[in-house]
């Protein structure tokens, strides 16, 4: 086994004995793997069925269910583009092909340099301010194409 | 003396830049010398003048904005920290037209207090209905809930009062109250606004619930999407435990009552009841069938009140005021207020809390402003993506559920969009089936195949394929949707499907495209 496995298998059997007894506890460990590591890896979902005495399959079954829970390493900026009607009635459909030029990307792919990592979300409750976006937990309104750009850039150079 | 700003700390006004605001003018005023006290509050929800800064002057509150980081050395310059004039500046806050129409009641201090400090809550008739709650027996807290013709603001508008009878008089070893906090239409953000900016409301309300069906634990089901709301609410519960308005004596009662906030993983039909349940089982988010409803077997099997935010936030006032007070609020059926959110493309987007009662058009124009492009409002879609698209000539409805229904459309959660004149109906159409397959739970075929089948259709359609066939074909598939479907997911997206068709017809030609409606 390798350092960044046992790393990995440290992380997720924390966040299991942390966990584990909440009522309906699944969620909950999840969130905790996925706010750790930025993903849920392969490996979790094995020792998470031993945990909770579940199959592999009902954690395969509820990882893949909802759409913010991901199997793959995130870039380092998760970008989250509001497809939703509020946003789409102040230009969001403008928005999405335009980021999705700008940064080289589809939905759910990363740009090669690691950096970013594009997501559809659908609402961010920010409807008075579309179009809307939110990269990592900050949320964005009112954003334009060049606001959009100027966002990337800032956080390139943070980088 | 040190002056109070207020500068607000919800996600929409820092989608603008409130905290930088924030940091400049703690900054300008220490580089002045100026003794100031910068209090972190709620949105008013103007959300055009956001961020919207306060100032506590000998006359009231007097308000500027929308205030960006330049404009701050100016504000100082202008005497702002004593209501001083600026180009920014709107006056007293309670006199800004957008808000002085208003009748809040549930949203009565958002905005106003600190979401997170006790005191506030308390000198703003915090804990009133809690405390009023506590003195009475359990039949006859459901019972003022029932007089005061609160009904579900989730969208479903069922009367509160009987679901929580029924939980009561259910007996069982466990009971729960869980907030469906999962707010995840369009258009909609007032559970967000409370649980940010007013988050003891919801607490309160909780509990008055918890003690007055006999359930001991409560669960807020936030979405994942709402990071900001999950960590206030994960404050202020700590906080409000600590001051003993919850946990095992709530306030000296001798009841008890716990309360844990659990997020959501991004899936839309979690916000339908069942699904939540499921969800907050740690499963995945299948819709159940009912019955038995929730109230009978919920969570975990136990009974179970499972309200919306603003349901749940609506209640302390009906017990500090009376039930009385708030059902003589409204028309018909639709007692009390609804926090109506305004959005899309509007002059002035925000949250219009009005008894029911006020039409779409004063919605629209007297608050809204018209349209934020300038051009003609063609479409309005009211209470999310299931809620049906309005044509000009049914802007005269007034908001009332029943009014509503009557026309084939819903009050929902009370989300209003608003789309101008280069709006593509059949594109709207289209997005709401492709909407319903991406978050289908799948447990059902007519939610899940229908939905995929209607994205072809209307497809075709509009590339003029077999038109009239298709067309039947669509209807039919809406039909079938409609009365097939095991939850609102299935059932209800037909209605901006149905309605795009009927008033929009023209839209689903091939191109080019005419835009007369």
């Amino acid at each position: 086994m390798s350092d960044h496995e046992q790393d990995l298998n440290a992380v997720i059997s924390r966040i299991l004995e942390e966990r584990k007894a909440y009522p309906g506890a699944l969620l909950p460990i999840l969130h905790g793997i996925q706010d750790a590591l930025g993903y849920v890896p392969r490996e979790a979902i094995a020792q998470i069925a031993l945990g909770l005495n579940l199959s592999r399959a009902e954690i395969h079954g509820v990882v893949s269910f909802y759409h913010y829970f991901r199997t793959s390493p995130p870039g380092r900026h998760t970008v989250y583009l509001c497809r939703a009607e509020s946003c789409q009635s102040m230009g969001a459909n403008q928005l999405v092909e335009h980021a999705k030029a700008k940064l080289g990307v589809d939905f759910h792919e990363t740009t090669r340099d690691g950096a970013f990592t594009l997501e559809p979300i659908y609402c961010l409750g920010n409807c008075a301010c579309s179009p809307a976006m939110m990269i990592d937990d900050e949320v964005y309104g009112r954003v334009t194409p060049e606001r959009f750009e100027e966002v990337i850039r800032i956080l390139k150079e943070a980088a | 003396m040190s002056t109070r700003i207020y500068i607000p700390c919800d996600s929409s006004a820092l989608s603008l830049g409130a905290e930088a605001v924030a940091s400049a003018i703690t900054i300008e005023a220490s580089r002045r010398k100026a003794d100031i006290t910068l209090v972190r509050n709620g949105s008013r929800g103007l959300y055009w003048l956001e961020p919207m800064v306060e100032v506590e002057t000998a006359q009231g509150r007097v308000a500027y904005g929308p205030v960006a980081i330049d404009d701050v050395p100016a504000l100082y310059e202008a005497d702002f920290l004593k209501g001083g004039q600026h180009a920014l500046s709107l006056g007293p806050t309670d006199k800004i037209p957008f808000l002085q129409k208003q009748e809040r009641l549930t949203f009565a201090r958002v905005g106003i207090t600190d979401p997170l400090s006790i005191a506030d809550y308390a000198a703003h008739d915090g804990w009133k209905g809690l405390k009023a709650a506590l003195a009475m027996d359990g039949a006859t807290v459901v019972k003022q809930v029932t007089d005061s013709g609160l009904r579900g603001r989730g969208g479903a508008a069922f009367p509160a009062g009987i679901k929580w009878k029924t939980v009561l008089d259910t007996s069982a070893d466990q009971k729960y109250v869980v907030c469906n906090a999962d707010e995840g239409d369009s258009g909609t953000y007032s559970d967000r606004m409370i649980m940010e900016g007013d988050p003891y409301v919801l607490i309160e309300g909780m509990t008055i619930a918890g003690v007055a069906v006999g359930a001991t634990r409560g669960y807020i089901y936030v979405r994942s999407e709402y990071p900001h709301s999950c960590q206030v609410l994960a404050k202020a519960i700590a906080l409000a435990r600590a001051s003993g308005y919850l946990g095992p004596d709530v306030m000296g009662s001798g009841k008890a009552f716990e309360l844990e906030v659990r997020k959501g993983a991004g899936a839309y039909i979690c916000g339908e009841e069942t699904s939540l349940l499921e969800s907050l089982e740690g499963k995945r988010g299948m819709v159940r069938f009912k019955p038995p409803l929730p109230a009978i077997a919920g969570l975990f099997g136990k009974p179970t009140v499972i309200n919306n935010v603003i349901t749940l936030a609506s209640v302390p006032i009906i017990f500090a005021n009376g039930a009385a007070h708030y059902r003589d609020f409204g028309v018909g059926r639709s007692r009390g207020t609804l926090p109506i959110q305004l959005a899309g493309n509007l002059k002035y987007c925000g949250l219009v809390e009005k008894a029911f009662g006020v039409t779409l058009r004063e919605l629209l124009y007297d608050y809204g402003g018209g349209s934020a492009s300038g051009r003609p409002i063609r479409a309005v879609q009211v209470g999310g993506p299931l809620g049906a698209y309005l044509p000009e000539s049914q802007f005269d409805t007034p908001l009332d559920y029943e009014a509503f229904m009557a026309i084939g459309a819903m009050v929902g959660h009370g989300g209003i969009v608003a789309f101008d004149d280069t709006v593509d109906m059949a594109g709207m159409a289209r997005y709401a089936m492709e909407f319903c397959a991406i978050e289908s739970c799948g447990k059902c075929t007519p939610c899940r195949i229908g939905s995929t089948r209607g994205v072809e259709v209307i497809d075709h359609i509009v590339a003029g394929s077999e038109r009239e066939k298709n067309i039947a074909l669509l209807e039919d598939l809406c039909d079938t949707m409609l009365n097939g479907s095991l939850c609102a997911l299935g059932g209800m997206t037909p209605f901006p499907v149905q309605s795009a068709l009927k008033y929009f017809p023209n839209d689903f030609r091939a191109a080019p495209r005419s835009k007369v409606a």
